[in-house]
């Protein structure tokens, strides 16, 4: 305790930061790092290459001469530029992360050993398909366990992310029902989708139209069946849904759907609040992506690589892209592409990438799988499901929780806005939250509900863990309801500021210039 | 479950603030038909990380690895070597397990970092500005058709014959279900590509004219004049790069007047493996960024007037725009472009200028060697370290008879254009810095003998 006492104090805060200016701008451990264009230059190298033998040139004529403005580092500047910059960063490794509907859990390191193993890494997609058979093996392997997982017939592992692979079950559903000579030409999309859904639609050329929630923040069921005609095509579903709910009527839903002759599309992005508690094939969905960094625990990298395989229902494996991996009478592993669709595969839709998908992603994905087994996964889903109800049920009684009456959540805790002090927003909860050294919950979003503030805990959390989250986050609560304004100028402690976002969208800069450049073209 | 560390006594004492008996209280929401009762028949259980590692080891030994053979595969995926420190840097658990920069002011690392990517893309392609990053070259260049019909309001794009034919099948996948025409023929076996042909075939309804530089078969055009000819008919001008490292010794597209350049990041910093996660670039000329897919990062101040990043314009994408966004992509390839930024700041322009010529010198000295093979043509006047040859005999079952010698000889066009017969004959070969001349002698010896 008499450490503590004379140590750091919360009021002491304001003078230390406004009287401790540095020379450098560094503050201790936290570092500024310019950018590489006025620290590096162009003769410089961090890599040893030997001088290219004299040969005569083939480019054809079109040798470059103009510099490209490249600037180089040797490897110890590099090394510190990017660790620097690194540090910068929040990220799942230093803290929670309840990023709502991003699903930000532990990404294991046995993940990224087994990735980098050279039979992995270290091999070309077009190498004869005698010398990848171990490749294929590991997809097929993988698509086994997805296939199980969820149900359903078959799945499509090239959809390089969870939006191209919602673009992947919209077309197979187009090309099942132009197949039959059918021309509908609306997407029914629920007001709490991600905003992928209607732009998937639309991207595959259709008109989407909305679907209310009821009450409960679930897909208001009569008002579907009352939209339900001979112009929808499909609907797309989350389930469990962005308000972090399980849709109730998902079979209902379902049977409706399909005696209007259109297809269930269900997003599933929050398939880890239910992976081996429910198969989404047992609830009537034709089609659902899978995050395999949100379920899957692959790693997210500061925005992807991700990886979106899509699971079909019988209805519409007929149509699924190309290329996919089949197991042959002997054992061997093969690869139907544009050659070999034509025998048995005739009405699939095309390829959507080139190549075979995220190899890198299935890799980690398959050593997460492993791991924890049928049993494990099933595990996962209980844990992460029981980690947000007790996250909701700590926090309902100092933030509002629109759906919280209704029953637990699933993945997921949903609190809005109601109850601050004037002029207070969520913006500022998510701020002051930085400062007490975590990642925000996603705010906004899902749009039914005013100010959201979405907390995805997952299962890597400890109760420990959960229970300091939810004393800052109390805290702050308390704070943005009296109408505490340091709050409005939170954070205070992170590398920056609250930025302006307003400046850098009216007047873009989104690429460096030399500054004598910049200024000329103000 | 190692994973997983909620203990026995933490679930109960949870469950109990919650006011739930059981686990199961808290899916009754789910229909009881779809309830399981237990683990998922038929799966095996958990694993320890030996027994996970020992399952895996034993697959990833069942594939050939380039580096153990000699080594001559491309075709938009390129062998080159990745300085240690990239692959270190990129395992930063601060890099490597954050998410996308939503709250900047806890990401100015991943932040900074795409700012200075985009500025490194945008300098290599020749263009004004580039994006965060795309998933790979094929959807880019999907995405890039769809924005030119989007600024020119038309709906007809032509594909150069020497467009990898991967990527012409990406996009008439697209094309069938968003109306788009595309024009689209396969390559012949000639020393150049056919600028000419392709220049007639633009007209009034043009959107954009799809040509890949160097070609599928490594073949190098000047693309000033087509793009002359695409503006004199308001059409754009789409380059596409599949072999970055190649733009260290070539013009790029954008001198030569290109409206948008995409591109597969691969080769630097990323790897092979087996196709994916690869990197997107995508840039273009300024005046067509609002029409742009995808992230961008922009600099900006923070209330204490330091500089700072944030993802901006982004009223583009579909997380604002929704139905009406430029595209649905959200997840880039964030951890790919990273790599990409690491390895091009090593390597510097003097680096990648260097690199560029010994790729460059090495694949000349292979052309030459191969040429002297009976039975073997080299097909290209031009290429950089790509280049096309023709076979006396069928190329596919010529690389089967070699991967069973262990050599991976290329990437036969059988395999690339099925059905094609006039092609059949046509071997890729790339060599780059990681290919030695024991490696082309054997090629060459062992061809000599598969000819023979």
């Amino acid at each position: 305790m008499s450490i503590n006492q004379s140590g750091w104090r919360p009021e002491m805060a304001e003078e230390r930061r406004d009287t401790t200016v540095t020379a450098t701008g560094n503050k201790a451990l936290m570092l500024e790092e310019a950018l590489i264009f006025e620290i590096g230059d162009t003769h410089t190298t961090g890599v040893d290459i030997a001088d290219a033998a004299a040969s005569a040139s083939k480019l054809g004529g079109l040798e470059r001469k103009a510099e490209i403005g490249l600037p180089g580092l040797s490897e110890p500047e590099t090394v510190r530029h990017y660790t620097r910059l690194s540090r910068q960063n929040y990220a799942i490794d230093l803290g929670l992360f309840p990023l709502g509907s991003c699903t930000m859990k532990h990404n294991p390191r046995l993940n990224e050993k087994v990735a980098r193993l050279p039979g992995f890494a270290d091999i070309h997609p077009l190498a004869p398909i005698q010398c990848v058979q171990g490749a294929l093996e590991l997809i097929d392997q993988l698509a086994h366990w997805l296939v199980t997982l969820t149900g359903m017939h078959s799945v499509a592992m090239s959809p390089k992310a969870g939006a191209h692979g919602e673009l992947c079950g919209i077309l197979a559903i187009r090309a099942a029902l132009e197949a039959r000579g059918d021309t509908r030409k609306v997407v029914l999309v629920p007001e709490s989708a991600h905003g992928t859904n209607p732009a998937t639609a639309a991207f595959a050329g259709y008109a989407v139209d909305n679907i209310p929630a009821n009450q409960d923040g679930r897909v208001d069921l009569a008002a579907l069946k009352a939209r339900l005609g001979p112009d929808v095509a499909a609907v797309m579903i989350t389930n469990p849904n962005t308000c972090g709910l399980f849709e109730r009527d998902m079979k209902a839903i379902s049977d409706a759907v399909h005696a209007a002759g259109a297809f269930v599309y269900c997003d599933g992005a929050n398939f880890n609040a239910i992976v081996g508690r429910v198969r989404p094939g047992d609830l009537g969905v034709d089609a659902m992506h899978i995050n395999l960094h949100k379920t899957f625990s692959t790693p997210h990298g500061g925005g992807g690589p991700g990886s979106g395989p899509v699971v079909f229902s019988q209805a519409l494996t007929p149509f699924a892209p190309l290329p996919f991996v089949e197991k042959a009478a002997d054992g061997s592993f093969r690869l139907v592409e544009e050659e070999t669709a034509e025998e048995h595969h005739g009405q699939s839709f095309g390829r959507m990438v080139a190549f075979h998908g995220q190899m890198g992603m299935f890799t980690r994905a398959l050593s997460y799988i492993l791991s924890h087994g049928a049993d494990g996964l099933r595990q996962v889903a209980e844990d992460a499901v029981l980690n947000a109800n007790y996250v909701l049920r700590s926090l309902d009684d100092v933030l509002d929780a629109p759906f919280g009456p209704s029953g637990p959540c699933m993945h997921e805790a949903l609190f809005s806005d109601a109850g601050l002090a004037e002029g207070f927003t969520t913006l500022d909860i998510a701020k002051a939250l930085i400062d007490e050294g975590y990642h925000p919950m996603t705010m906004y979003f899902p749009l039914v509900v005013h100010g959201a503030m979405l907390i995805e805990p997952t299962e890597t959390e400890s109760k420990a863990a959960l229970d300091q989250f939810v004393m800052a986050l109390r805290s702050v609560a308390e704070r943005a309801k009296t109408g505490d304004q340091a709050l409005k100028s939170a954070p205070h402690f992170a590398p920056r500021r609250r930025l302006d976002e307003t400046l850098a969208a009216r007047k873009p800069v989104l690429v460096w210039k030399e500054p004598a450049l910049a200024e000329a073209a103000e | 479950m190692r994973y997983l560390p909620l203990t026995a006594d933490d679930r109960t004492a949870m469950l109990a603030r919650i006011g739930a008996a059981s686990i199961d209280d808290l899916f009754v929401d789910v229909p009881e038909a779809a309830r399981l009762d237990g683990p998922i028949h038929g799966l095996p259980n958990h694993a320890s990380e030996l027994a996970v590692e020992r399952h895996l080891s034993a697959l990833a030994r069942k594939n050939t690895v380039a580096d153990d053979v000699p080594f001559f595969l491309g075709a938009g995926a390129y062998r080159h070597h990745v300085p240690a420190s990239v692959d270190h840097l990129i395992q930063r658990g601060e890099f490597l397990t954050a998410y996308t920069p939503y709250q900047p002011e806890i990401a100015q690392g991943t932040l900074q970092m795409l700012f200075e990517f985009q500025t490194q893309v945008a300098r290599l392609l020749g263009t004004d500005v580039a994006n965060a990053s795309m998933y790979d070259g094929s959807t880019a260049c999907w995405e890039a058709i769809t924005m030119a019909r989007r600024i020119t309001k038309r709906g007809k794009a032509i594909l150069s014959s020497g467009l990898h034919p991967h990527y012409v099948s990406v996009a008439n996948t697209m094309a069938k279900f968003t109306g788009d025409v595309l024009e689209t023929a396969a390559p012949t076996l000639t020393a150049e590509p056919d600028t000419a042909s392709l220049i007639d075939k633009i007209d009034g309804d043009t959107s954009c004219v799809v040509v890949q530089y160097p070609d599928i078969l490594g073949r190098i055009g000047d693309l000033s004049e087509l793009a002359a000819a695409c503006h004199a008919n308001k059409a754009l001008l789409i380059a596409v790069v599949t072999e970055p490292v190649a733009l260290g010794a070539l013009k790029s597209p954008g001198e030569m007047d290109a409206d948008i350049v995409v591109g597969e990041g691969q080769s630097l910093g990323v790897g092979l493996q087996f196709g994916g996660p690869y990197v997107g670039l995508m840039g273009c000329k300024e005046k067509y960024i609002r029409q742009m897919p995808g992230r961008f990062c922009g600099e900006t101040v923070d209330a204490e007037g330091k500089r700072g990043f944030v993802l901006t314009l982004s009223t583009r994408e579909q997380h604002i725009r929704r139905e009406k966004a430029t595209s649905n992509i959200c997840t880039n390839s964030g951890l790919c472009a990273l790599a990409f930024s690491i390895h091009m700041t090593l390597l510097g322009e003097a680096g990648l200028r260097k690199l560029a010529m010994v790729n460059h010198t090495q694949a000349v000295a292979a052309a030459e060697r191969l040429a002297r093979v009976p039975g073997v043509e080299v097909v290209n006047r031009s290429f950089f370290n790509e280049f096309t040859l023709k076979l006396s005999k069928e190329a596919r079952p010529v690389v089967w008879q070699l991967a069973e010698r262990d050599i991976l000889a290329g990437v036969s066009m059988g395999r690339l254009y099925p059905g094609e017969d006039a092609l059949a004959n046509g071997l890729i070969v790339a060599v780059t810095e990681t290919t030695t001349a024991e490696d082309v002698e054997a090629l060459a010896s062992a061809l000599e003998e598969v000819l023979a």
